[in-house]
């Protein structure tokens, strides 16, 4: 290192801490929650890549949408029962995730346990009624550009739905097991927010999917 | 194993701090927390911006040097009419390849290259946010380079264009493999120029020193930031796009098939809703370049300083307006195209505000006449003419009249030569002291750039005139009787001046970084942060993180409190503020080195490069990435017990 002195001029070795000459941050937290914390502006700009990927791929739809005479393409529009269900089981998800959250900001590790446990169970749960979609969607992606872009949609979101029930599974685990510092809250704090981006992504692209072909 | 998690161990003895106790033995204790380890495994572990930023932009000049060796190819099998040197096929093969690298390996990544070296040492602090993703971006972008260079090697590389437009790079028209190297590239790429935009947009938003407010911000971290977010909104279009592209190819999906209800304009929608904002995060960060380095050699703070960041700001929201004015020979309905003339002539109003601001500074400042500024002053010059052939392009029946003809070409270089390129020679220059401690040599200088720049111009300056005469892109080779060989040779002779400018600008680098000058602290008496502190700097940064009163810090006097203190000498600590007015916030604990983000590397681009041949790779090189994932992501025992000692509740 050099000897050179840094800005503001290296007064450390002189006169150490005089009141006034430095700002302490010695007593500040070292970790927060939400928007004032680093994870979260991280997780945010996954949301907002993941987001306009999202938005991308329902432009797409109604894009060709205008290319075909007829919409959908010589096919039945997927069948509403298991999509209806699946939609209800993430709505309801946001129930214990938002408890979660809560408790997490609580540093309750009992509680947080607890409600990641539920989470777990519905996202099984919205996995299992996911593949009953896919087999009711009523076309193949190689059938036609419709089939196609249902596909790519649906298979979008349960990449998602993939990802998200892993991050909280792992984090579960660790939560159950340790080693755990305070920090780890915010971990489930931020995992929360994630699950909320993909039970809210899931409306726009369940209208897409289900009510649009049968207007 | 059972968790425990006690929030009372709090107890930090003072001489573990920094910024407060005389201890030289507290700064030494600094220095060696942020040092990188030693060795190939430390290098493999690296997570340091600094580390991290240099290999960036050494990686990202290769690719430019490569890409350049391509193009003096292409320009020797141009030199004469009829020339038998290089055949269509391969020709094909180097022009796509020399588009694709230039800029998907170069532009982009060079820019957020520059901004992970410079961006935390302008705003003060000693790491970017998420330092681990930026490693795991810098290895994703190296290997997918790997892998298209390997592709050439073995004559699989893509052939289509730098955009690769179905139906010709779709199934039928493209079979074995080149166009799916090409779609895997992107998605490389696009992999790590988004996950490098998040920890931009991370830093500049929370650790910068407290007291740089936004307002305070140096415009070159304004230009990063716009540009992170414009990343962030544009390529995820064509990440899905080459997704589809790759899906028509692979498993029988019809997104590009017409004859199923597909649509091929549906690329060119996608592709261009990412292409031209693309054009302008090359070109924004070039502004930011324009921006520091002109109020330095001019000695005075940037004229209309407002005004400059709401141009940035301007450029990118139109950006986004533009991408039909590339789709004008398509049947598109006109209304629509008339809207995308309309923008794109809009947008040449912030960039002249810029332009305007910066002669402004320069008028009335005390020019300080070095090689930095050779580079900036050619801005003017070569992206003024780029410009006026952009008004030309932009409107509707001089774009027909002249499309897909070296017309085009002409234009697509001086803006991004211009508009890019010049500026970031001329960063290079500048914080080369910064970066190595040694001034680069201005002899050199000199004829690296007077040879680029005439170079520069004598090599792309005919294309104008052949693009009028009608010779069309990418042909191999055209007949005598076209009379273009004149025009065509004098251009080759500008590509080797370039050629040799770009070798003499190695040689500096090579001479300069042993024998160089020592540049000292802030050789150019700059203003912002970076300067604060020694050439190159210590592993920590900042021996104490600089207190911001101004927007020009270090042309300011001192006021009080100068620094901070408080932070852990033995723990990677930096001060985290607020988003606005960077009041501190909090202290934030920040990722040690690790191999994990480089393993991770390897087995995502394991699960790329082989579901190019299977979809089924999709499925079983997921768990190989996931479990490397998980093992970055799981704390470590030491680590926590290290961390709850430092640790203090919300």
């Amino acid at each position: 290192m050099s000897d050179k002195p840094v800005f503001p001029p290296d007064r450390l070795d002189t006169q150490g801490a005089v009141a006034g000459e430095t700002l302490d941050v010695a007593q500040l937290p070292s970790y927060v929650f939400g928007a004032r914390g680093i994870m979260w502006w991280g997780t945010m700009g996954v949301v907002a890549i993941e987001g306009t990927v999202f938005a991308m791929a329902i432009a797409t739809y109604f894009y060709l949408r205008t290319n075909g005479d007829t919409w959908p393409m010589g096919v039945p529009a997927p069948d509403l029962r298991w999509g209806v269900l699946n939609t209800l089981i993430m709505l309801a998800s946001l129930l214990p995730n938002h408890w979660t959250l809560h408790r997490a900001k609580a540093h309750d590790l009992g509680r947080v346990r607890g409600g990641m446990l539920v989470c777990l169970v519905m996202g099984a749960a919205f996995i299992l009624v996911r593949v009953f979609e896919f087999r009711t969607l009523n076309v193949s992606w190689d059938s036609n550009a419709y089939g196609s872009i249902v596909w790519m949609l649906l298979g979008l979101h349960t990449v998602h739905l993939l990802t998200d029930f892993g991050d909280t599974l792992v984090l579960y685990v660790l939560m159950l097991t340790g080693p755990l510092e305070g920090r780890r809250f915010v971990d489930v704090a931020e995992n929360a927010e994630y699950w909320d981006f993909v039970v809210l992504a899931w409306l726009p692209v369940f209208a897409t999917i289900y009510i649009a072909p049968r207007f | 194993m059972s968790a425990t998690w006690d929030s009372t161990v709090n107890h930090q003895p003072l001489d573990r701090r920094d910024g407060a106790t005389g201890a030289t033995a507290a700064t030494d204790e600094l220095e060696r927390t942020w040092s990188e380890r030693p060795g190939l495994a430390g290098w493999i572990c690296a997570v340091g911006h600094k580390s991290i930023g240099k290999r960036f932009i050494v990686t990202a000049f290769c690719f430019f040097v490569v890409a350049g060796l391509l193009a003096v190819a292409m320009r020797l099998q141009l030199a004469r009419p009829d020339s038998k040197l290089i055949g269509p096929d391969l020709y094909n093969q180097i022009f796509t390849l020399h588009g694709t690298t230039m800029m998907f390996l170069f532009a982009v990544p060079v820019m957020q290259a520059m901004a992970v070296y410079l961006v935390p040492l302008m705003i003060g602090t000693r790491n970017s946010a998420l330092p681990r993703m930026t490693a795991y971006g810098y290895w994703m972008y190296l290997f997918g380079g790997l892998m298209i260079f390997t592709a050439f090697a073995i004559d699989m590389s893509p052939d289509n264009g730098w955009f690769s437009y179905p139906p010709l790079a779709g199934p039928e028209y493209s079979s074995g493999k080149r166009s799916d190297f090409w779609a895997q590239l992107i998605t490389f790429t696009e992999v790590s120029g988004l996950i490098v935009s998040v920890d931009l947009i991370t830093t500049i938003f929370k650790l910068r020193a407290p007291g740089m407010t936004l307002a305070r911000m140096p415009l070159f971290v304004w230009a990063m930031l716009v540009t992170a977010f414009m990343i962030i909104f544009a390529m995820p279009a064509v990440m899905l796009a080459s997704t589809m592209l790759i899906m028509d190819r692979l498993v029988g999906t019809h997104f590009f098939n017409a004859a199923a209800g597909g649509d091929p304009l549906l690329w060119q929608h996608l592709f261009w809703f990412f292409g031209h904002p693309e054009v302008y995060f090359i070109f924004i960060p070039g502004l930011g370049f324009m921006s520091m380095i002109i109020a330095t050699f001019a000695r005075r703070p940037v004229f209309g300083r407002a005004a400059m960041v709401l141009s940035l700001i301007a450029t990118a929201f139109f950006s986004f307006g533009l991408w039909v004015h590339h789709m004008f020979a398509t049947n598109i309905p006109e209304v629509g195209k008339a809207f995308f003339t309309a923008m794109s002539m809009m947008i040449a109003i912030p960039t002249a505000v810029q332009i305007f601001c910066w002669i402004a500074t320069l008028w009335k400042g005390r020019l300080h006449l070095r090689t930095p500024l050779y580079f900036i002053l050619a801005f003017f010059f070569i992206l003024l003419l780029g410009g006026l052939t952009g008004l030309i392009l932009g409107a509707v029946p001089l774009d027909l009249q002249v499309h897909d003809t070296y017309f085009v070409v002409a234009h697509l270089h001086y803006v991004l030569i211009g508009g890019a390129v010049f500026p970031l020679f001329g960063a290079w220059y500048y914080w080369f002291p910064k970066i190595t401690g040694r001034m680069m040599g201005e002899r050199l200088g000199r004829w690296n750039f007077w040879l680029f720049f005439i170079g520069f111009n004598v090599a792309f300056y005919p294309m104008h005139h052949l693009g009028l005469a009608g010779m069309p892109r990418r042909v191999y080779t055209y007949g005598a009787e076209t009379g273009w060989g004149p025009l065509n040779l004098l251009s080759t002779v500008g590509g080797a001046m370039i050629a040799v400018s770009v070798l003499l600008f190695i040689v500096n680098v090579v001479k300069s970084r042993r024998h160089g000058e020592p540049a000292g602290d802030n050789p150019w008496g700059a203003a912002s942060l970076e300067w604060a502190t020694a050439s190159p700097p210590p592993a920590c940064n900042f021996r104490a993180i600089p207190v911001v009163w101004s927007e020009e810090p270090l042309w300011e006097p001192l006021r009080r409190p100068t620094h901070v203190s408080g932070l852990a000498v033995d723990s990677r600590e930096v001060v985290s503020t607020t988003v606005l007015d960077a009041q501190p916030d909090h202290r934030y604990h920040s990722p040690s080195p690790t191999p994990w983000p480089f393993i991770a590397a390897i087995a995502t681009t394991v699960m790329f490069i082989a579901s190019i041949f299977t979809p089924w790779a999709v499925v079983w090189g997921s768990i190989p990435i996931m479990i490397a994932m998980i093992a970055w992501f799981w704390p470590r025992a030491g680590e926590t017990r290290k961390q709850l000692v430092l640790e203090k509740r919300p």
